[in-house]
């Protein structure tokens, strides 16, 4: 699950790749308005056509963006949701993994736990609260490092081509060819579970994909006029990495960024579902695999968390789509 | 150009780049291997319950694992030449064998998943392309976008709650009633039953996927002239989206489909967890509660494996299919 890649549901060019192979096919990247000759196969067709429209003005994007009553949905949501972690000590000062009431009351049974107690007595609601920490704290900050790490991979290989491109292009493919989740549990399961390694293991399996793209992007763009002039004003290439290129290769990642704090969500969740995640912290998966084996009594316990689960990864999918559509305008055609 | 020259073409660039992301992988596998806390030496001597500092030691040696890493590594990639896995002492045979023996199981469950992904995706996709911006498109867009934001192993702990406790319709766990001596048609039924749920509990993430991509290309296959002069020439509106629409517009999905074996690998283990089905990704949480590192690491090779040859299966259909791709 939400191993695949993560530009598979939008059509992030650049983002979608067949491993093995390094026929640029049009997989998915629906080019509706621009030249006739949409069906071209030539390498660089593509690519410059996603250069053109790279240069994005932000605030049209933004009023795009913030016009998108899905967009804002999501939004609002993800307000709600980070609020939430931010004011769970307040809220539920108490260790949410502490026994405070009677075991297996149903949602609603009894006013102090609005919605229930777990086999232990354990309040759901406070888990629920407190859960939302360790999801987002990972989806973040996996997300923050699988970036960083993807876009200085994608640069260094796309600005400078030659042999460094052909040794991360070999990189990034033995990393796109591992099953995501297997390597995902390898690694977690050989450094012994905790927050710090499960957010490191998924920034690990999250990086190549930012690579690719970046690597694109900047294929792309670096063979503009605006770089060539700078390079002939004589800037160095770090200043021309950063400065000129990485700005107009920012919108799809942006919007990349969305859904990989999405995927890292589910990921940690499916993680800890399994008991690999951090044992000494509640969380919304750990919560589902201890409400499992009640499944048939007490179903409450698993249905709940995982609604949370849905609905803040849902938000963060309606975001990355509002962001598509903001700074992608050829694909906002037919949206 | 003949399609064969295109084939052998294809197959032969395939694997010039498939053979060093191998060895990449295998090298990779290998200094995991070597991460991993405790050696085989440590398990058999756990196993054992008597032993001393010297039968490890001798343990060790018998083992080769006392050489340097790079003889190590000699050794493993010889292992591997024979296809030899390794010895998981808790199971008592050898990696191979046990994968084998699983193997069937998550590729059935892969397949049949697959098809139902395909199929409502496509069937999907074509209704949201068929009204495009309007409100049936739209209501679409945001379900296939739920499925895309719901794990699987929620979705199946639910599906298990509703439709085999709540109705009792299907079984819960398993691959089969245990005892039933069925054969034939009643087997394969039996079977069926059993993995209606987790097939479809692995499928639904995909079904969004493939949905979105099915509306997008055939979008984009809709401005096309071909389909222009299929109108003209009278065709019905369903026959063209279905003949000359569709039909195109279905090559971005079966690359699409080929890229999932690896994603899809990854759900089982998950889905396989909360079913008990015996597939390979069942095996690999037994092997990660038991610290099995060596049944862990040749499942995660062997599945790497089963992503190139996917993908190089993807690259030789299209070369089949497409006269364009092998003429590069």
């Amino acid at each position: 699950m939400s191993s695949t890649g993560v530009g598979a549901l939008r059509n992030i060019p650049g983002a979608t790749y067949a491993p093995a192979t390094e026929n640029e096919q049009p997989a998915g990247v629906a080019p509706t308005e621009g030249p006739a000759w949409s069906n071209v196969k030539a390498p660089d067709a593509r690519s410059q056509q996603s250069a053109t429209i790279a240069i994005t003005n932000g605030r049209r994007a933004m009023r795009v963006f913030f016009a998108n009553p899905n967009a804002l949905f999501g939004t609002g949501f993800l307000g709600l949701v980070i609020a939430v972690a931010l004011l769970a000590p307040v809220f539920f000062p108490d260790d949410p993994l502490s026994m405070v009431g009677r075991p297996f009351l149903w949602p609603g049974q009894d006013p102090a736990f609005p919605l229930g107690t777990d086999s232990l007595g354990r309040d759901v609601l406070s888990g629920i609260l407190h859960g939302s920490r360790i999801s987002l704290f990972v989806g973040l900050t996996a997300t923050a490092l699988g970036l960083t790490f993807g876009v200085l991979v994608g640069a260094v290989a796309g600005y400078f081509g030659g042999w460094v491109d052909d040794i991360l292009v070999r990189l990034v493919e033995i990393f796109q060819t591992l099953p995501s989740f297997v390597l995902l549990v390898v690694l977690v399961a050989i450094a012994q579970p905790s927050a710090t390694t499960v957010t490191l293991a998924i920034a690990v399996i999250s990086w190549p994909t930012v690579a690719r793209l970046t690597r694109a992007e900047f294929r792309a763009i670096r063979e503009k006029d605006f770089v060539m002039a700078a390079r002939s004003l004589g800037f160095g290439h770090a200043r021309i990495i950063f400065r000129e290129i990485l700005p107009n290769a920012l919108p799809p990642i942006i919007v990349t960024s969305s859904v990989m704090v999405a995927t890292a969500i589910l990921m940690e969740s499916a993680l800890s579902f399994m008991g690999l995640g951090d044992p000494n912290v509640v969380s919304w998966g750990s919560m589902i695999g201890t409400g499992r084996e009640l499944v048939r009594t007490a179903w409450y316990l698993t249905a709940l968390p995982g609604l949370a689960i849905v609905f803040t990864v849902l938000a963060l999918n309606l975001i990355g789509d509002g962001l598509n559509d903001a700074l992608n305008p050829r694909f906002s055609q037919d949206r | 150009m003949p399609a064969l020259v295109r084939i052998v073409r294809t197959l032969r660039r395939t694997l010039v780049q498939a053979i060093p992301t191998l060895l990449g992988i295998i090298i990779l596998n290998f200094f995991l291997l070597q991460l991993a806390p405790g050696d085989a030496a440590d398990v058999l001597a756990g196993e054992a319950g008597s032993a001393t500092e010297e039968s490890v030691a001798a343990l060790r040696a018998r083992f080769g694992l006392d050489s340097p890493v790079l003889e190590q590594l000699a050794t493993y990639l010889n292992n591997l030449a024979h296809f030899s896995l390794g010895f998981s002492p808790r199971y008592g045979m050898p990696v191979a064998d046990l994968i084998a023996q699983r193997l069937p199981g998550t590729l059935t469950l892969m397949a049949v998943a697959l098809v139902i992904a395909i199929f409502l995706g496509v069937v999907l996709g074509s209704l949201m392309a068929t009204f495009a911006g309007r409100l049936p498109d739209r209501l679409l867009s945001v379900f296939s976008l739920l499925f895309y934001s719901i794990p699987s192993f929620w979705i199946g702990l639910m599906l298990i709650v509703f439709f085999s406790v709540k109705l009792g319709w299907l079984p819960s766990g398993g691959s089969g009633t245990i005892g039933s001596r069925l054969t034939g048609w009643p087997a394969l039924l039996d079977t069926a039953r059993y993995m209606v749920l987790p097939a479809t509990s692995l499928a639904l993430f995909y079904v969004a996927i493939y949905a979105r991509l099915t509306r997008a290309s055939m979008l984009e296959v809709k401005n096309q002239d071909f389909v222009r002069t299929a109108y003209a020439k009278g065709l019905t509106p369903f026959g063209v989206t279905a003949r000359h629409v569709l039909r195109n517009a279905l090559i971005p999905i079966t690359t699409m489909a080929g890229m999932h074996i690896g994603g899809m690998l990854g759900g089982a283990v998950v889905v396989e967890t909360v079913y008990s089905w015996p597939g390979l990704g069942r095996l690999a949480f037994e092997a990660v509660m038991g610290r099995d590192f060596t049944v862990l690491l040749g499942i995660l090779l062997l599945s790497s494996l089963l992503v190139i040859i996917a993908n190089a299966a993807v690259d030789l259909v299209h070369a089949w299919l497409d006269p364009r791709i092998g003429a590069r």
